[in-house]
């Protein structure tokens, strides 16, 4: 299921523009994320695409159809939508919040729930914590089950806002390479919005750098991002000027690792370098040359 | 001791027969339950829709809370005359005034209810595909039950207290006992209507609170908890927000 | 029109009576009721205990209440005193739960950063807990005055002379203009006592320009909605 932006604008009631005019295609069977600050427009776009919100002018098109022509009810219970404070009611218990869509679609209740089991099987949830409700889950058991519920219904796209901004940093972690591993297996058209660039950069095959307005400043897949920002603000933002990113090579004294060193002077990684070479993946002529320094290293 | 007189009076099963003229405890008694009955019911068919509109849209609210507050100023007694007097002794008169004065508080249960609930589980059941009565009545209504069933509590008090004022006008319940005592200064009878209405009053909020305590969803918070403050922050969760443990 | 004009020395007795009632009341009503609110939102058996019996206390009807207050006291029921108590009990029930509010609404971080800088307990309460809840209690203040001039009419129905007297007179007589004025003049002196007690407000608490959109929007919630002539 590919999705598709053109020239969308988004005007509010009182004046502000929250998007300008964005136009894009999304892949379908991969992530791409929607990466910027706060009021890029970001989690609008995000909600145009199952008509939360309604774009002033443009389309949304989903397989070459335009949303605004599907019922919303309708498109809503086809795709799947994770959101930052996992949005569970309160008021049922875990099974049922998963097996929410398929019992609003008609699915009855006991298929529904059996179904429900397997995904919590699969977002790596203990199938004891079926009865429970959600205020007895801590958050990054919370932030699980709303995935799993994205997920009942089988729909073709999965929409995930922040969803792992709520949680510690250990559990977005883990919460991360949870949704990775899902992606191999799974591998939904998934749009994904996030205000951290590790994290996009992490999760997206095709990553949108947005400025304010919902103007794109680069797309593109992470390492070409990485590689040429398009211009002062990308890199900016992703932190190439900054120390972080600019790394420098240390030889550590006794040991076959090479450190590596940020322009602070932090530690920031190892390369191994066993008999003092630093091979380098590829067959360009940077390859070749640094593969002949190391040479001369290894020498002395 | 006056107050032990009174309650031999109650226990007096004479008092309890209507005889002659003078109405009897059951009478009044099933009066009072009557007319209260009857004024909550109406009271329902048109607080509750209205309050759940107001909540759910989130319009109207300005004029609910004003009405609200003109409502309480008025004094019952004195709307109780008024309206005595130019349509006539009667249920009529007196079910209108009760209405009026019962609407405020289950209104104001109704929208309070709903505007407690967290604005996130209700987009997240929007956004999930529920349809906006699906969302009414499968998520709004049984988070914001217990704001609902406080309102309801306050009405049926105010309800009680007002059937207790109409003794002069034609209507018969508990307050007759107060008023026709005070007029033949016969005071225990004075003390045993009061203990009688404080009893009644009492007992049905008693049952409500019961049945607010047990509306409560399972796993939700009641979302009024920010009158503690003891030291440590308390987070006033939104109803309808789950809170996680050790979050 | 004529009978207002050739009664005026009544309607000034009675006002005047219908307030002697009422301020004892709504005073009383918010000086017990600040210490009472402080200890609920402190701890919670004592908002337990005093929401409770609170609680209990506003659901007696008034007219029940106006009968047992002196009856349990061992005074005569036609005494004014018994008004004032009544009225008195109902602001407190409703006052207290309005004061907890408000004590708790300060954020405990501004509380512990007072211990923190060195103010005895003392000192913070009048210094830093009673100036930051005053919005909320002004807003409980204004609900408790409005409900307390509107009950005090049922005063009238045991003998004490109250604005509820002409309700009284007016049904005896069968003379609707009374009970119009009557129900006038009890929605005037609400109307007068609320903008006093707003200006007390403003003129206590400069900081706080707000004051009547967080009123209006605390009275909704935070005091009970069902505050009203009972």
């Amino acid at each position: 299921m590919s999705i598709e932006f053109r020239h969308v604008r988004k005007t509010y009631p009182d004046g502000t523009t929250a998007v300008e005019d964005f136009s894009i295609t999304i892949p379908s069977h991969s992530t791409t994320v929607f990466v910027g600050s706060s009021g890029c427009g970001k989690t609008t776009l995000l909600r145009m695409i199952n008509r939360m919100v309604d774009p002033s002018a443009g389309q949304i098109l989903i397989d070459d159809e335009d949303v605004s022509g599907i019922e919303p009810v309708a498109l809503r219970r086809r795709i799947g939508y994770v959101m930052q404070n996992s949005g569970l009611l309160p008021h049922r218990s875990v099974i049922d919040n998963v097996a929410t869509v398929p019992v609003l679609t008609g699915t009855p209740k006991a298929k529904a729930r059996q179904d429900a089991l397997g995904l919590l099987d699969r977002v790596g949830l203990d199938r004891s914590l079926a009865n429970r409700y959600p205020g007895q889950l801590s958050g990054g058991q919370q932030q699980r089950v709303g995935v799993a519920r994205g997920l009942a219904a089988d729909p073709n796209i999965l929409l995930m806002d922040e969803p792992f901004g709520a949680v510690d940093p250990i559990v977005r972690e883990e919460l991360q390479q949870e949704l990775l591993r899902l992606q191999r297996e799974i591998g939904k058209t998934t749009v994904f919005v996030t205000h951290d660039i590790d994290e996009a950069f992490l999760l997206g095959s095709q990553v949108v750098i947005l400025e304010r307005g919902g103007r794109i400043a680069q797309t593109g897949s992470p390492q070409e991002i990485l590689a040429n920002p398009a211009s002062d603000f990308v890199a900016e933002f992703i932190g190439a000027k900054r120390g972080k990113r600019r790394l420098t090579a240390e030889e550590r004294g006794s040991g076959d690792d090479v450190l590596l060193v940020d322009a602070g002077g932090y530690p920031a990684g190892l390369i191994s370098a066993p008999e003092g070479r630093i091979t380098l993946a590829g067959t360009g002529p940077l390859s070749r040359s640094i593969s002949n320094k190391t040479d001369q290293a290894g020498d002395a | 001791m006056l107050i032990l007189d009174a309650i031999s009076w109650i226990l007096d099963p004479a008092h309890w027969d209507s005889v002659n003229y003078q109405a009897g405890i059951r009478e009044e008694l099933l009066a009072h339950l009557w007319v209260t009955l009857v004024s909550v019911v109406i009271v329902a068919a048109i607080a509750l829709p209205v309050g759940l509109y107001i909540g759910h849209t989130g319009k109207g609210r300005r004029v609910a809370i004003a009405a609200a507050n003109v409502v309480r100023a008025v004094p019952t007694f004195g709307l109780l005359s008024l309206l005595f007097i130019l349509i006539g002794i009667g249920v009529g008169p007196g079910l209108l005034v009760f209405v009026l004065l019962g609407v405020p508080p289950l209104l104001a249960g109704a929208y309070a209810g709903l505007e407690a609930i967290d604005r996130q589980t209700i987009d997240a059941a929007r956004a999930m595909g529920h349809t906006e009565w699906q969302i009414l009545f499968r998520v709004e209504l049984p988070l914001a039950a217990p704001l609902i069933l406080g309102g309801l509590r306050s009405t049926v008090l105010q309800v009680i207290a007002s059937v207790t004022l109409v003794s002069n006008f034609g209507i018969n319940s508990l307050g007759d006992f107060i008023l026709g005592g005070l007029a033949s200064r016969d005071y225990v009878q004075v003390v045993a209507g009061s203990v009688l209405v404080t009893a009644l009053a009492l007992l049905v909020d008693a049952l409500l609170a019961l049945l607010e305590r047990a509306a409560v969803p399972r796993g939700v918070s009641r979302g009024d908890g920010r009158t503690t403050a003891r030291g440590r922050r308390v987070r006033t969760a939104p109803t309808g927000t789950p809170i996680a443990e050790g979050n | 029109m004529a009978w207002v004009l050739s009664h005026l020395g009544d309607l000034w007795t009675l006002t005047l009576a219908h307030v002697g009632l009422s301020v004892p009341a709504i005073v009383l009503g918010f000086v017990v009721s600040v210490p009472l609110g402080y200890a609920a939102s402190r701890s919670r058996i004592a908002r337990a205990v005093l929401f409770t019996v609170g609680n209990i206390l506003y659901t007696i009807p008034g007219l029940a209440l106006l009968v047992l207050v002196p009856v349990a006291l061992g005074i005569p029921i036609l005494n004014p005193i018994n008004v004032v108590i009544a009225l008195a009990i109902y602001a407190i029930a409703i006052m207290v739960r309005s004061a907890a509010d408000a004590f708790a609404s300060v954020d405990a971080d501004v509380r512990q950063s007072a211990t923190a800088q060195g103010f005895s307990a003392v000192q913070r309460f009048w210094r830093v807990e009673l100036p930051l809840a005053g919005p909320v209690l002004l807003a409980g203040i204004r609900v408790v005055s409005v409900s307390t001039i509107a009950l005090a009419t049922i005063g009238a129905l045991v003998g004490i002379p109250s604005l509820g007297s002409f309700f009284t007179d007016a049904y005896q007589r069968a003379f609707p203009t009374e009970a119009v004025v009557g129900i006038v003049l009890v929605l005037v002196l609400a109307a007068v006592f609320d903008v006093l007690l707003t200006a007390v407000g403003r003129l206590l608490m400069p900081w706080n320009r707000r004051s009547s959109a967080l009123g209006a929007r605390v009275s909704a919630v935070a005091v009970p909605a069902h505050a009203g002539g009972r």
